[in-house]
């Protein structure tokens, strides 16, 4: 408990976030290349597993590479993987360069699966008639993805984009093994030091930037939630969704 | 007027679902299909708005081949209405009786204040049209279903199994109103069922169906009453068991009233005066 006080305190001390404070503070631009890591890597990943998800889910074409291939990609370590791309892109590329495209491409990789499976699956999860009386009303494919599928499945495409986000947030911690900045740096540089409030402190900062944009999430949820597919009462609506992405505890048990 | 030309359905999986099919649907009349389950019926009906490709033959829409037309359009020109009605679950009433209007670019205001009207032409109460469709009873939605189905103002209107999955006095009320709306808008409609006496109800035309979409017999419901064409009709519409042959009776102590008998002589009404029922004014 003293250990967690005294972490915190680091963290509150206002000297620690003075700009131009000694590596690795101050905490602000950590933080900040934390954020800017998670975001780039987020949107390349939306980028190719989104369009792809969809795809697959509306067409039904290719299903069975998705649930191996992401299996697959689940299987990585991010960590290993990482080495793996900065010895690869070290010989092709810049000292400076070859650093952030390895941990981008690891991150990318590790949100990927998450991402895809909530967007295919939330395709999947939309009922065939609803779309084949869609289709019969005389909207294109690309009407229906757009105007039925999509705002059908968004709240599993979010659930996806939500796992996938508090992965790679918990995960560019990393990004220090690979020279880089984020809040890693500040447990990095503790473990060198032997500085328990540096690495606390950091693990701390980690875990509660994950937790607040978990709650931006939640929040996003709640203010999309697709009206007439619940009762419209938006105690229950948050309930279901807040649990579906775990699994479900047997009933009667 | 629809003419089907020798058409044929085998799907992918070798599935003959229709063999060699040729009939004239007329305009502004009622055809009714009717037949057993999986006899060809829904692949028949949705040949018409291409969400099936024949694999032969050719169908035209007032002699015009629907294979040169776009898919989409035909499709808007077309009402559908299916048996689980499958409005958009996240749109409202309102929205969900514009949906074709609206990809039809009419205008918002425009689209939701015909599609008002029409909750009334299929005897919906207006204060419906904010809530979605879950909220709605089985029949209610099946309503809104044909609203939607109208909102176009198609002239064909192609149904299938819409009252299947109501309860049987809602089933009669929808029957009933829609003998109404045809006799006010006389669209050609195609209506698919498996129960006969919905189909003598509603139909100008019956077919009724052997497996493999083979016309069993096609004509007017007195004409198939009066002279089934073969036992597979008779037993169809229950005459083999002598419950569509109905005769007049006249007992004692029944102080000069007609009974009206079936075949195996049960009572099942009584002649009111004498007189014919008016005949229905066609549309
Ligand atoms: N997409 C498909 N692929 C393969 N076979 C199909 C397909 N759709 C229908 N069939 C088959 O074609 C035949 C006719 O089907 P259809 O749906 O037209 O029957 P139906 O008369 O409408 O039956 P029901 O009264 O049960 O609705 C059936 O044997 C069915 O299994
Ligand atoms: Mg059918």
């Amino acid at each position: 408990m003293d250990l967690i006080l005294s972490a915190l305190g680091w963290i509150f001390d206002p000297a620690h976030w003075e700009s131009g404070s000694r590596s690795p503070l101050p905490i602000q631009d950590r933080l900040l290349e934390h954020l800017r890591y998670t975001a780039g890597s987020l949107v390349i990943a939306a980028a190719i597993a989104l369009p792809l998800g969809f795809y697959i889910g509306h067409t039904g074409r290719g299903r069975q590479f998705v649930i191996s291939f992401t299996g697959a990609m689940r299987a990585l370590p991010t960590l290993g993987l990482l080495y793996f791309l900065l010895m690869v892109f070290g010989y092709w590329l810049s000292f400076d360069t070859a650093p952030i495209v390895g941990a981008t491409i690891s991150f990318v990789i590790l949100a990927i699966p998450s991402m895809l499976a909530g967007a295919y699956a939330g395709l999947e999860s939309v009922d065939r008639q609803t779309i084949d009386a869609a289709r019969a009303n005389g909207m294109t494919e690309w009407q229906i993805l757009s105007r039925v599928e999509i705002p059908l499945a968004l709240p599993l495409i979010l659930g996806g984009l939500r796992a996938a986000t508090l992965q790679v947030i918990a995960t560019v911690t990393i990004a220090s093994y690979a020279g880089l900045g984020g809040l890693g740096r500040i447990i990095t540089s503790g473990i060198g030091l032997n500085d328990y409030d540096l690495i606390l402190g950091g693990a701390l900062l980690v875990t509660g930037l994950a937790l607040f944009v978990d709650a931006l999430f939640a929040l996003a949820q709640r203010l999309t939630a697709t009206p007439g597919l619940t009762e419209n009462h938006p105690a229950a609506r948050r309930r279901t969704i807040k649990r579906s992405p775990r699994p479900r505890a047997p009933e009667n048990a | 007027m629809i003419e089907f030309e020798s058409v044929s359905k085998r799907f992918e999986d070798g599935t003959v679902a229709v063999e060699d099919f040729s009939f004239v649907l007329p305009s502004h009349k009622t055809t009714v299909f009717v037949g057993s389950s999986g006899c060809g019926k829904t692949t028949l009906l949705r040949m018409i708005n291409r969400m099936i490709e024949p694999s032969s033959g050719r169908i035209t829409i007032d002699g015009v081949d629907i294979a040169g037309r776009n898919k989409v359009e035909l499709r808007r020109s077309i009402g559908y209405v299916l048996q689980a009605a499958g409005l958009l679950p996240h749109r409202k009433v309102v929205d969900n009786v514009a949906t074709v209007p609206l990809l039809q670019g009419v205008s918002k205001t425009e689209a939701r204040g015909r599609a008002l009207d029409l909750l009334d032409t299929v005897g919906l109460d207006r204060a419906l049209a904010k809530r979605y469709p879950r909220q709605l009873s089985g029949g209610q939605q099946q309503r809104v279903g044909v609203a939607r189905a109208l909102a176009s103002d198609p002239n064909i209107l192609l149904m299938d199994e819409p009252f299947g999955a109501v309860d049987p006095i809602v089933r009669a009320d929808l029957q009933a109103e829609l003998n109404r709306l045809q006799r006010e808008l006389g669209k050609t409609i195609v209506f698919v069922t498996h129960d006969i006496d919905e189909a003598f109800l509603l139909a100008d035309q019956v077919v009724i169906f052997r497996k493999g979409g083979i016309i069993a017999q096609a004509g007017t419901p007195a004409q198939i009453l009066a002279e089934p064409a073969d036992d597979f009709v008779a037993s169809f519409i229950g005459a083999d068991k002598g419950k569509r042959t109905l005769h007049l009776q006249q007992r004692e102590g029944d102080e000069g009233l007609t009974l009206v008998v079936d075949g195996d002589g049960r009572p099942i009404g009584v002649l009111r005066d004498g007189t014919l029922e008016p005949e229905v004014p066609g549309p």
